[in-house]
C-alpha cells in the first residue's frame, strides 16, 4: 500500500489528495504526516487548569511503582487521575454546549416561527408537534397550531436556562433508566446550569475527586442527549418535517462541471433549507444562465448535508476529512458554513482554486472568509444573496478542474417514527417486527456507529470495517453524522447490500421490509433518534425493561470531536456499551479508564471501550449483544407456541 | 415482505384502486350520489370500511371521501434498483384495495341485485352467497366466540382438480375451520369444484362460496372486522384495536391455490394487517420473518396433502382433532349438513318411526366400557331408504356420576351424532330424528358406529365426571318401545325436579366466562332461574363443567349477602365479576334492564328493551331480521349492548329465560312483555301459555303485539289498549 492509500480507503479521498499535491495544495492529509499529535495531551496527563503550571504527569511507559504514583502529581497536588478525569469533563461540557447551543439557535428561530416573526419559516409537520405538546404536557385541545408552538417554543427554550427539576424528555426514557438516573442523582436539571456546573467543577481547586467529575459529566452529557440535542432534533422537524425514507447520492462525484456548485458545509439546517427552497426563484435561475451554467447544484458536506439530505434528498458531497477536497475538485464556486467541524484551512485551501468560502454564523468567522450573516428575518435574501456569489464566481473557474467519478446511492431518512411506520404500515406501525427478529435471533442486535472522521487513522476505514463485520454477524446498524455517509459512500446504505454484506438472518428480515442492513438517521445531533429508537424498542416489550437490556452497543472508532465524546458519554450514562477507536484520552490514568470501561457499568449499566483495530471492536460489541441475549433468555430457538380457545382466553383484553 | 411481492401488491392495489373509482363514477352518473348502498341487512355498513375508518357508508356520496382516503394510502410503485421500504407501504395498499373491493362490491349490489343469493345456502342456479347479513354473521359469529369455530380458511382461486378441492375442503372442515371462497385459477373455482365433487356447500356445512372473483375477499375480511366490533367491544375507527383483535383472536389464514396475480398479492397483502398470513401451493417468494403475523408471513410451495396441516401450524393454532373410530368425517363443521330425498339410505324418527334417546346411570360392574350393542337389525339388512323405529340408551357409570349429569350427557348426543358427516340428527329425547346418507352407509357406516362416537366424545368431552360407558342401539320395535316407556317416565321426573330448583334455594351461581376468548370484559353468571344468554347453558351444566374441568370457564361464584332481591343483587356475585371482568365492571343485577342489568358478551339469543310509550318491554331474538318497536333491529342493538358493558333499558337474556319466573321480575316479569316477533312467540308459544296461567293471565300470549301488529309503539299502543294489556295499568317502568 503506498502512503496515499493508507490515508483513506474512499478512492475519489485519494484521487483528490493526489490532484492537491499536483495543484501544491496543502491539506489535513499533509499535515498528519508532519505533526504528530502532543503525547502527553494525547494521554490527557497535561493539566493546563491553572498558570502555575501547566502541569504534565505522563504515565511511565512499564508499570508504575508507588514512588511514581506520588510523583505523578500537579502543582497543587492534583492527581493524575483528576486530571485525566479534569480533562475528560470538561470534552463532555464542551460537546455538550456544542450541540446545545446549536439546540437554542433552533428553538429561538421556532419560536419566532410560532409567533410569526419570520415568515419564512413554517411549521411543516403538525403530528410531530402534538406529539411533542403532548410530552411538553402542553395542552391541544382545539387549540390553533400557533397557540401550541409558541407554548412548544417557550418551553424547549426555558429547558436551557431551567435551574430547578429535571429535564422534560427524561421522561421519554424507559421507566427503569429514570430511576437509575434519579437515584444516581445524574437527572440533569437544566441544559446551561449543567455545563457550567461542569466547568466549574473542573477549575483548579474544586472537584478533586475523579468518580465525582465523571459521573458529574454524566448528568451533563445527558442534558445534551435528552436535553439539548433532543430539542433540537425534534424543533428542527417540526419547522422542516420528520424524516421519511428518500433517495440520496454521495460522494464528490455529485460536483457538476457545467453547473454552479455551492457546498453548504456545517451542522445547522436553517439556512440550507431556506436556500433549498430559493433554488428555483426565476433571479436565481436567470443569473445561472447568464453566466453560462447549466443550472445550480447545490450539495451538503458534514451533517448540514446529513439534515437536506434527510429531508429534501439533496446530494452529500463527503464527510469531514472531504471538505478540503471538495475545494480541490476545482468546481465549488462557494462553500457556505455555519458552526462546527469547519476547518480553518478551508481558507487556505480556496485560495488555490477560485472557491468562495462564506461564514454565516455569528458564532464562527474565519480568518480570510466572507461573512455573509444568516438572519433569520431575511432569511430568503440572504440565501439569494449567497447564491449570487457563488453564481457569479461560476466564470472565475480555473484550469485546473477534476471531478472524481465516484458517486453512490442510498436510502435514508430513517427517523424513529418512520421506522415504526415502515415495519406495520400506516394502521399496524410498530416496532414488533424488530422485536420479533431481534427475539428469534434473525437478528441478533442493534449497533449505533456514530461520529466523525479522524485524520489519525485511515479515512473512513474503522468505520466501515467495523459496520460490515456488524451487519455480517446479523447486528442491524443505526448510524449519524459522518460515519452514516463513509456508509453511503461504500453503497451500504442500499436495500442491495443486505444480500451483498448482511448475515442470511439479518438479508432476510431487510429483504421482508425492504430495508438497507444500515439505517442512516441523521446529523450527529440526530443521535437523539437513536436514543429513541432504542426506547420504542424497549416499550414495545420483550427485551427487557431498559436500554442496558437490550442487545445493543454503540461505536465512534473515527472520533475526534469533543462532541462525540459528549455523545459517548450520554450513550453510556443510557446504559449503553460505547466503544470508541484511534485514540482515547484517558490512557494516562488507568483508574480512570477503569472506571469507565467496567465500573460504570455497576451504577449506569452502560459503559465505555477503546479498541482501535474494527474487527476487535465488532468482536467486543457482539460478545457484549450476546451476553445480553443470554440475559434475556433468548439465546436459545424458542418453539412455537400455538394457541387454543383456552390459551386465547387468557389474552388481555385488546 | 419479498420485494416481488411488495411490488407486486402495489401494482395489484392500483388496478384494483382505479376498477373502483371508475366503477363509483359510473354509479354516480347512473343513480346520483342520494342512492342508497350497501351490503343487505347489516348493521356494520361496508364493514372493512366502518371498522377501520369508522365511515357508515350509506349513500353513494359517501363512497367519494372513502375513495379519495383509498387512493392517498397508494405508494409508489416499488422502483427495480434502490428501492424505499417497502413493507409498511404494501401493508398500506393492500388495505385500499379492500377498500376499493368493497366499494366494488357494494355497486356489484346495486347494478346486479340478484348477484348473490343473500342467505345461508347456494340456489340451484346460483352459488354466490355474497355478504354475510347480521343473521348469518350472528348466528356463525357465535361459533368464533365459543371456540367451535377458531378461525377460518380464505381460499382464493381453484385446486388442481375437484378431488383435490375436496380432500384439502374435509380436511379443513375437520379442523373446524370455515372455508371462505373466492376467485378463480384458469377458469376454475374452489366453490365449483366441491360442487362437482358432490361437496354440500353453504353456510351449514361451512363452506362458504362468497363470490366468484377476488373481490369477495372483502366478505371474509369484513367478517372478522365484524366478529371483532360485535363480541369484541372494539369500536368502529379504532382500526389498530381491530386488527390486533383480530390477530390475537381469529385463526384465519388465506390459501390462494393457482397462480397468484397481482390482484391476489395485493389481497394478500390487506390480509396481512389483520395477521391472517398467506399459505400458497405455488411457489412464490416467502416472508419467513415475524412481526406483524404471529409467525411467517407468507410461506409457499406446500404440496396440497400437506397444505391445511402447515396452514394450522404457520397461524399458531391449535385444533384438538376428535379421533372418533368411524368410517366417515367427523367434526362440527359437519353439523349443517342435510341428508334428503335419494340420498337417505335410513331414517329413524321424524313421525315416521319412533326414535328416542336416554343416558342413565349405572353400577360400576354393570358397565363394560366401550361396549355398544346392536339389538336389532343393522343398516345393510333392507332396502333403501329404510326406516326404523330407534332407541340409543347410554348407560355411564362412575365415581363421580350424578343423577343431574344424565340429561347433560343426553343432550350431546344431538350435536355428537350430527356431527359425522352423512348423518343428520334432529331433536331429542323421545322426538329425536335421524337420517343416514347412502355415501355414509357405502363408507362403513353402521348403527354401531352412533354408539363409537357417543363412546369416543363423552370420554373426550365429559370423562371427568364418569368412568365407564357402553351403548345399546335397539332398532327392534318391541325393545324400542319399551324403552320409550322407560325413557318418558324419566323424563318427567326430571322436569319436575328442575321446574323446583330456584335461585333462593340455591347458594352457589355458576360464572361463564366461556366467550372472553373474544369478549374479554363480559361475564355471565348463571343462576337456576337465569340461564345463560346464549341459550346454551344452563346451571347444571355449568355445574358439570366445573366438575368436569375445575379451572375452566365455569366456575362457581358463591352468592354471598343478599344485596337487593328484588333486582337480584348478591355481593359474592359482584365481587367475581369485579374481579372476572378485569375491573371493568364492579356490579349488575339479574331479574332488570332498568337498573344495571347483566353484560352480554354478543352472542345472545334475544335481547328485551323498554318501551316507555308501552310502559313495558320488547324482546327480539337473533333470528328475526326486522324492525323492532325500540327502533333497533337485533344487530344494532346487539351492537349497542354487546361487547361486556352494563347498558340500562336493555338485556341479553335466553329464549327460554323468557318464560323463567325470575325472567325480568324487578321491572315487573313478565307482564310487561308487549311485543315479540311472532316467530319467537310460536317457538316458545306452549311454555308460555303456561307461564300465563301461572301468573293468572291465561291469554297474555294473545295480548303480545307482534310485527303482524306493529314494529313501532304507535303502531302497538292501540292494539295493547284494545287488548287491556297489563303492562299499561303498571306503575311507570321509567321512574
Amino acid at each position: 500500500m503506498s502512503d496515499i492509500e493508507k490515508k483513506s480507503i474512499d478512492p475519489a479521498t485519494i484521487e483528490m489528495i493526489e490532484k492537491a499535491h499536483i495543484d501544491g495544495c496543502e491539506t489535513i492529509f499533509d499535515r498528519a504526516d508532519v505533526m504528530k499529535p502532543c503525547p502527553i495531551g494525547a494521554e490527557g496527563s497535561c493539566c493546563k487548569h491553572c498558570y502555575m503550571g501547566p502541569c504534565r504527569v505522563p504515565a511511565p511507559k512499564k508499570k508504575e511503582g508507588a514512588l511514581e504514583k506520588i510523583r505523578r502529581i500537579g502543582l497543587c497536588g492534583a492527581t493524575a487521575e483528576t486530571i485525566s478525569a479534569r480533562n475528560f469533563a470538561r470534552m463532555v461540557a464542551a460537546g455538550t454546549a456544542a450541540h446545545c447551543d446549536h439546540a437554542r439557535g433552533v428553538a429561538k428561530v421556532f419560536l419566532a416561527t410560532a409567533k410569526g416573526e419570520v415568515p419564512e419559516f413554517q411549521i411543516k409537520d403538525e403530528q410531530k408537534l402534538y406529539q411533542v405538546a403532548m410530552d411538553f404536557g402542553i395542552e391541544i385541545g382545539d387549540r390553533p397550531i400557533r397557540e401550541i408552538a409558541i407554548d412548544i417554543g417557550e418551553r424547549a427554550l426555558a429547558e436551557f436556562g431551567r435551574q430547578e427539576g429535571e429535564l422534560i424528555f427524561l421522561k421519554r426514557a424507559p421507566l427503569k433508566r429514570q430511576e437509575i438516573w434519579r437515584n444516581l442523582g445524574v437527572a440533569p436539571r437544566g441544559i446551561d446550569r449543567e455545563v457550567v456546573e461542569l466547568l466549574h467543577r473542573t477549575c483548579m481547586g474544586v472537584d478533586q475527586d475523579y468518580q465525582d467529575l465523571l459521573i458529574s459529566a454524566a448528568r451533563c452529557a445527558l442534558a445534551d442527549g435528552w436535553g439539548g440535542s433532543m430539542i433540537s432534533t425534534e424543533l428542527q422537524d417540526i419547522l422542516f418535517g420528520n424524516p421519511v425514507p428518500i433517495l440520496g447520492q454521495v460522494n464528490l462525484g455529485v460536483l457538476k462541471k457545467d453547473e454552479v456548485n455551492v457546498v453548504v458545509h456545517g451542522h445547522e439546517p436553517l439556512l440550507p433549507e431556506i436556500m433549498v427552497g430559493v433554488l428555483n426563484d426565476p433571479d436565481i435561475q436567470q443569473a445561472v444562465q447568464s453566466v453560462g451554467a447549466k443550472g445550480i447544484n447545490l450539495a451538503g458536506m458534514c451533517c448540514s448535508a446529513n439534515e437536506i439530505l434527510m429531508r429534501h434528498g439533496i446530494p452529500v458531497a463527503g464527510n469531514f476529512l472531504q471538505q478540503e477536497l471538495a475545494i480541490v475538485t476545482g468546481v465549488v464556486d462557494a462553500m457556505v458554513v455555519d458552526i462546527q467541524c469547519e476547518m480553518q484551512s478551508l481558507a487556505q485551501v480556496a485560495k488555490c482554486y477560485h472557491t468562495k468560502l462564506i461564514t454565516t454564523s455569528p458564532k464562527a468567522k474565519i480568518e480570510g472568509a466572507i461573512h455573509i450573516e444568516f438572519e433569520e428575518r431575511e432569511a430568503q435574501k440572504v440565501a439569494k444573496k449567497i447564491l449570487m456569489e457563488a453564481i457569479e464566481n461560476f466564470s472565475n473557474r480555473k484550469t485546473n478542474v477534476e471531478i472524481p467519478s465516484h458517486v453512490a446511492d442510498m436510502v435514508v431518512g430513517f427517523s424513529h417514527e418512520t421506522i415504526n411506520y415502515l415495519l406495520g404500515g400506516f394502521f399496524r406501525a410498530s416496532y414488533r417486527p424488530l422485536n420479533d427478529n431481534i427475539i428469534n435471533g434473525r437478528i441478533r442486535g442493534i449497533a449505533g456507529v456514530v461520529g466523525c472522521n479522524n485524520a489519525r487513522t485511515t479515512h473512513d476505514d474503522p468505520n466501515l470495517t467495523l459496520i460490515k463485520e456488524l451487519i455480517k454477524n446479523d447486528v442491524i446498524v443505526l448510524t449519524t453524522g459522518c460515519a452514516a455517509i463513509t456508509s453511503g459512500k461504500a453503497g451500504l446504505l442500499t436495500p442491495e447490500a443486505a444480500k451483498l454484506y448482511a448475515g442470511d438472518g439479518l438479508a432476510s428480515v431487510c429483504e421482508a421490509v425492504g430495508l438497507p442492513p444500515v439505517l442512516h438517521m441523521g446529523a450527529c445531533v440526530d443521535n437523539s433518534r437513536i436514543l429513541m429508537a432504542a426506547t420504542a424498542v424497549v416499550k414495545d416489550g420483550g427485551l427487557g425493561d431498559d436500554i442496558s437490556d437490550l442487545p445493543a452497543a454503540g461505536a465512534a472508532l473515527e472520533w475526534m470531536h469533543e462532541k462525540a465524546i459528549a455523545i459517548g458519554h450520554y450513550f453510556v450514562a443510557s446504559g449503553v456499551f460505547t466503544v470508541f477507536g484511534t485514540v482515547w484520552p484517558t490512557t494516562g490514568s488507568e483508574p480512570v479508564s477503569r472506571f469507565l470501561f467496567e465500573e460504570l457499568e455497576n451504577s449506569l449499566k452502560g459503559k465505555w471501550g477503546f479498541e482501535p483495530d474494527p474487527r476487535k471492536a465488532a468482536k467486543l460489541m457482539i460478545e457484549h449483544i450476546d451476553k445480553k441475549r443470554k440475559a434475556l433468555g433468548i439465546d436459545r430457538a424458542r418453539e412455537r407456541v400455538l394457541f387454543d380457545m383456552a390459551k386465547r382466553r387468557e389474552l388481555d383484553a385488546a | 415482505m419479498s420485494k416481488i411481492i411488495a411490488s407486486a401488491a402495489i401494482r395489484g392495489a392500483h388496478k384494483i384502486v382505479e376498477r373502483a373509482e371508475k366503477k363509483y363514477e359510473e354509479a354516480l352518473k347512473k343513480w346520483g350520489p342520494n342512492q342508497e348502498v350497501g351490503f343487505p341487512n347489516t348493521a356494520y355498513y361496508l364493514p372493512i370500511i366502518y371498522a377501520i375508518l369508522g365511515v357508515p357508508i350509506q349513500k353513494l356520496g359517501d363512497v367519494k371521501p372513502v375513495l379519495e382516503r383509498t387512493r392517498s394510502l397508494l405508494p409508489p410503485l416499488v422502483k427495480e434498483r434502490v428501492n424505499l421500504p417497502y413493507l409498511g407501504p404494501a401493508l398500506d395498499a393492500g388495505m385500499a384495495a379492500f377498500f376499493a373491493e368493497e366499494i366494488i362490491e357494494a355497486i356489484r349490489y346495486l347494478e346486479h341485485p340478484n348477484f348473490y343469493t343473500k342467505q345461508e345456502d347456494p340456489l340451484p342456479d346460483n352459488i354466490w352467497l355474497g355478504a354475510a347479513d347480521d343473521v348469518i354473521f350472528r348466528k356463525r359469529g357465535v361459533e368464533f366466540v365459543d371456540g367451535t369455530a377458531p378461525g377460518f380458511a380464505a381460499i382464493v382461486g381453484a385446486a388442481p382438480s375437484p378431488e383435490i378441492a375436496k380432500k384439502i375442503a374435509t380436511e379443513l372442515q375437520e379442523k373446524n375451520l370455515y372455508v371462505f371462497m373466492c376467485a378463480e385459477n384458469e377458469g376454475k373455482r374452489f366453490s365449483e369444484q366441491l360442487v362437482e365433487a358432490g361437496v354440500q356447500i353453504g353456510w351449514p356445512t361451512r363452506l362458504v362460496s362468497f363470490g366468484p372473483d377476488v373481490s369477495a375477499a372483502v366478505f371474509a375480511i369484513g367478517f372478522a372486522c365484524r366478529v371483532a366490533m360485535a363480541f369484541g367491544g372494539v369500536k368502529p375507527g379504532d382500526f389498530r384495536k381491530n386488527l390486533i383483535y383480530n390477530k390475537d383472536r381469529t385463526f384465519a389464514f388465506v390459501m390462494p391455490l393457482g397462480f397468484v396475480s397481482d390482484e391476489w398479492y395485493a389481497n394478500a397483502a390487506g390480509a396481512i394487517n389483520w395477521g391472517f398470513p398467506t399459505i400458497a401451493d405455488t411457489p412464490i417468494p416467502e416472508i419467513l420473518p415475524t412481526g406483524v403475523c404471529t409467525y411467517e408471513h407468507v410461506v409457499s410451495n406446500i404440496p396440497h396433502d400437506q397444505i391445511v396441516q402447515r396452514a394450522v401450524e404457520v397461524r399458531g393454532l391449535k385444533v384438538a382433532v376428535a379421533e372418533v373410530p368411524i368410517p366417515v368425517s367427523y367434526g362440527p363443521a359437519f353439523e349443517g349438513e342435510r341428508v334428503r330425498g335419494e340420498d337417505i339410505a335410513m331414517e329413524c324418527g321424524g313421525g315416521r318411526t319412533h326414535a328416542v334417546e336416554w343416558v342413565t346411570s349405572r353400577p360400576m360392574d354393570e358397565v363394560e366400557d366401550g361396549k355398544v350393542a346392536l339389538i336389532g337389525p343393522d343398516l345393510d339388512q333392507t332396502e333403501s331408504p329404510g326406516r326404523f323405529p330407534i332407541a340409543i340408551v347410554a348407560e355411564v357409570a362412575g365415581r363421580q356420576m350424578q343423577e343431574d349429569f344424565e340429561p347433560i350427557l343426553e343432550r350431546q348426543i344431538h350435536h355428537l351424532i350430527n356431527y359425522a358427516q352423512g348423518v343428520m340428527h334432529i331433536g331429542q329425547r323421545d322426538i329425536a330424528w335421524i337420517r343416514i346418507s347412502k355415501g355414509a352407509v357405502e363408507k362403513g357406516f353402521r348403527f354401531s358406529h352412533l354408539g363409537k362416537i357417543l363412546h369416543a366424545k363423552f370420554h373426550q368431552d365429559f370423562g371427568a365426571i364418569f368412568d365407564k360407558v357402553q351403548v345399546k342401539i335397539y332398532t327392534d320395535k318391541e325393545k324400542v318401545d319399551q324403552i320409550l316407556a322407560q325413557a318418558r317416565e324419566v323424563y318427567q321426573k326430571r322436569d319436575i325436579r328442575i321446574e323446583g330448583m330456584t335461585d333462593e334455594t340455591i347458594d352457589t351461581f355458576y360464572s361463564c366466562t366461556l366467550c372472553q376468548s373474544f369478549a374479554p370484559s363480559h361475564v355471565c353468571v348463571i343462576s337456576p332461574e337465569r340461564t345463560g344468554l346464549c341459550g346454551a347453558y344452563n346451571w347444571m351444566d355449568c355445574k358439570a363443567s366445573f366438575e368436569i374441568n375445575s379451572t375452566g370457564p365455569n366456575q362457581p361464584v358463591p352468592k354471598g349477602e343478599v344485596i337487593d332481591p328484588r333486582l337480584g343483587q348478591w355481593k359474592g356475585v359482584n365481587e367475581f365479576v369485579y374481579k372476572a371482568s378485569r375491573q371493568k365492571v364492579d356490579h349488575y343485577n339479574f331479574y332488570s334492564l332498568m337498573y344495571d342489568p347483566m353484560t352480554t358478551c354478543g352472542c345472545c339469543e334475544c335481547i328485551a328493551a323498554v318501551l316507555p310509550m308501552c310502559n313495558g318491554v320488547m324482546t327480539v331474538n337473533r333470528d328475526f331480521p326486522g324492525m323492532t318497536p325500540c327502533g333497533m333491529k337485533f344487530t344494532t342493538l346487539a351492537g349497542s349492548v354487546g361487547g361486556g358493558q352494563v347498558t340500562p333499558g336493555f338485556v341479553g337474556h335466553s329464549k327460554y329465560n323468557i318464560t323463567q319466573r325470575k325472567w325480568l321480575v324487578g321491572d315487573g316479569g313478565i307482564k310487561r312483555l308487549v311485543w315479540m316477533p311472532k316467530m319467537l312467540k310460536d317457538e316458545i308459544r306452549e311454555r308460555l301459555i303456561r307461564r300465563s296461567q301461572e301468573i293468572g293471565i291465561p291469554d297474555l300470549i294473545d295480548m303480545i303485539a307482534d310485527e303482524t301488529i306493529g314494529t313501532t309503539e304507535e303502531e302497538i299502543l292501540p292494539f295493547l289498549t284494545e287488548k287491556n294489556h297489563p303492562a299499561l295499568s303498571m306503575d311507570p317502568i321509567l321512574e
